[in-house]
């Protein structure tokens, strides 16, 4: 097996371990999924006119969101590899015989992976069998559950290729925390995290689709509850396997011209 | 109390030797409650309001339990991260001191850059002000004030219960972050548009509600009733905060160290 394939499995093996933290996360992303849905409910009764999203495709969205919230968070980061960069422990990962970019690529996606595996099955049996106006719908048809877990699955890796960006600039800025925050800000904002883009003002909506966000979180829910059709759906994929390769690439680039200029001091 | 401000005094100075990282996360604290703001205007505008509640009134909601929190995470941080003094069993060093183990768990750790936080707390409370059209007399203005204080006794009230629970786990409990976290999301809206179990929970459990919700109707001039008691419901947060502390003693008393 090549090496980035088998880290990726001993990773997630080894996220598989932590399952109290997990049950703890299920309980909360629970929680969290009620509260916003009451509030929507709450804003649905107070306007009465139709609006770009329909209250169940809401619950539908807020619901896959706290479902898949490990696969798609922006938030989520590996302290392990800022430590190596700030720390000067880097110097190893460089004598081992491999390009860096497949290989951290390859650890930031079983992290994921593994703790989404474990937080979605039991979020998912309660869900559908939940009272109105909390239970989850079923995808639209056949066809959008097929086109909802491929889109799901490339937004997985393009937010991978997000978050690799934002490790390789802390080469430059050595100090995780500022960029972090901004980009995971401005991105979740932009992925539909917070307000689901068909419900932002018009301005917002067109920005956000100039972004890659909103192609990992709001594009995959919208393909599962139908607003988003079949037709459109493919297309989608095509945009998102396109942004993949310009940001992988873009990483790839950024990271030679960042490793070729490293300093390791002491350590 | 002289103790406690020399122990901010020193983590003050020892945060700002890294300048720029202080700032930087400073801004990451200011942008961070900004974009939830920024969705709840944004949904403000696209369904036009919130039954019983406009924009401005639910802002004020939401800036008195932002600031509350903001407040308990710079200043009650000691208790929030606990579970560190447990594991590397610095607590036996603070149980050696003369001193009592709430104020020296409370001087272990400060988080300044929640200053960000305030700072954004602040500016959400003067868009709710200059937006309402409230008149804002002495009782009004200490009622907000006597808010804030609440809603922060009431995170504290949490994050010492949570700590004290690691006394027997050693690991903290992500499991209080629903109480934290999701408390804080929950009461940034106003209460009563929540299922009836949510508000009866976190009025009579844990009294969010008294510090946001009641209180806020008496600011709105929606009370019926003495407006003493609804003033004075802030305070409800105190009888939340002692048995919090009364547990602290128990767990203290049963501590056993890690050893490390």
């Amino acid at each position: 097996m090549n090496a980035p394939l088998s880290l990726l499995k001993m990773r997630f093996l080894t996220g598989l371990q932590y399952r109290a933290a997990a049950a703890a996360g299920i309980l909360t992303q629970f929680f969290f999924g009620l509260i916003f849905i009451m509030v929507y409910v709450a804003f649905y009764a107070h306007s009465g006119e139709a609006q770009p999203m329909t209250l169940k495709e809401v619950v539908a969205y807020v619901w896959l969101q706290q479902m898949f919230f490990a696969l798609i968070v922006l938030w989520q980061f590996d302290g392990e590899l800022f430590e190596l960069i700030t720390g000067g422990n880097i110097a190893y990962e460089l004598c081992r015989p491999w390009r860096l970019y497949p290989i951290w690529y390859a650890k930031l996606l079983a992290a994921r992976l593994a703790s989404a595996s474990l937080r979605c099955l039991p979020v998912a049996l309660v869900v559908f069998i939940l009272p109105e106006p909390y239970r989850m719908p079923l995808p639209a048809s056949p066809a959008a559950l097929l086109l909802f877990i491929l889109t799901l699955l490339s937004g997985l890796l393009l937010v991978a290729a997000i978050s690799m960006l934002v490790y390789i600039s802390v080469f430059w800025t050595m100090s995780p925390v500022g960029s972090v925050l901004m980009i995971a800000v401005a991105g979740e904002f932009f992925a539909g995290m917070i307000v689901p883009v068909p419900l932002m003002p018009g301005w917002m909506q067109t920005l956000a689709g100039l972004l890659p966000f909103r192609w990992t979180v709001d594009f995959p829910f919208r393909v599962y509850t139908g607003h988003i059709g079949v037709q459109e759906a493919l297309a989608g994929i095509g945009i998102q396997l396109i942004w993949l390769a310009a940001l992988a690439a873009a990483g790839e680039w950024l990271m030679g011209r960042a490793l070729k200029r490293v300093v390791v001091q002491g350590g | 109390m002289r103790l406690y401000f020399k122990y901010m005094s020193i983590l003050f100075k020892s945060q700002m030797q890294y300048r720029t990282s202080f700032l930087l996360l400073c801004a990451g604290q200011f942008f961070v409650p900004f974009a939830v703001f920024a969705g709840m205007y944004f949904l403000f505008e696209r369904f036009g309001g919130l039954p019983g509640w406009t924009f401005h009134e639910a802002a004020l909601c939401f800036g008195v339990i932002q600031m509350a929190f903001a407040l308990a995470e710079c200043f009650v941080r000691g208790f929030d991260a606990f579970s560190r003094l447990i594991v590397h069993g610095g607590f036996d060093r603070l149980l050696v001191r003369p001193r009592g183990t709430v104020i020296q768990v409370l001087g272990s750790n400060f988080e300044f850059t929640r200053f960000g936080r305030m700072l954004q707390s602040a500016v959400v409370l003067g868009i709710a002000v200059s937006g309402l059209p409230v008149q804002w007399t002495p009782a009004k203005i200490i009622t907000l004030i006597l808010m804030i204080f609440g809603g922060m006794t009431v995170f504290s009230g949490i994050y010492i219960l949570a700590a004290t629970f690691c006394f027997w786990t050693v690991q903290a409990l992500e499991v209080a972050n629903i109480f934290t976290d999701g408390g804080r999301e929950m009461a940034q809206y106003p209460l009563d548009i929540y299922a009836k179990w949510v508000t009866r929970f976190f009025t009579f459990i844990i009294p969010f509600g008294a510090v946001s919700y009641l209180p806020l109707l008496y600011i709105l001039d929606r009370t019926d009733g003495p407006d003493l008691l609804y003033m004075a419901m802030p305070l409800a947060s105190l009888l939340f905060l002692l048995p919090c502390l009364a547990v602290w003693r128990i767990g203290v008393r049963r501590y056993r160290s890690t050893g490390s």
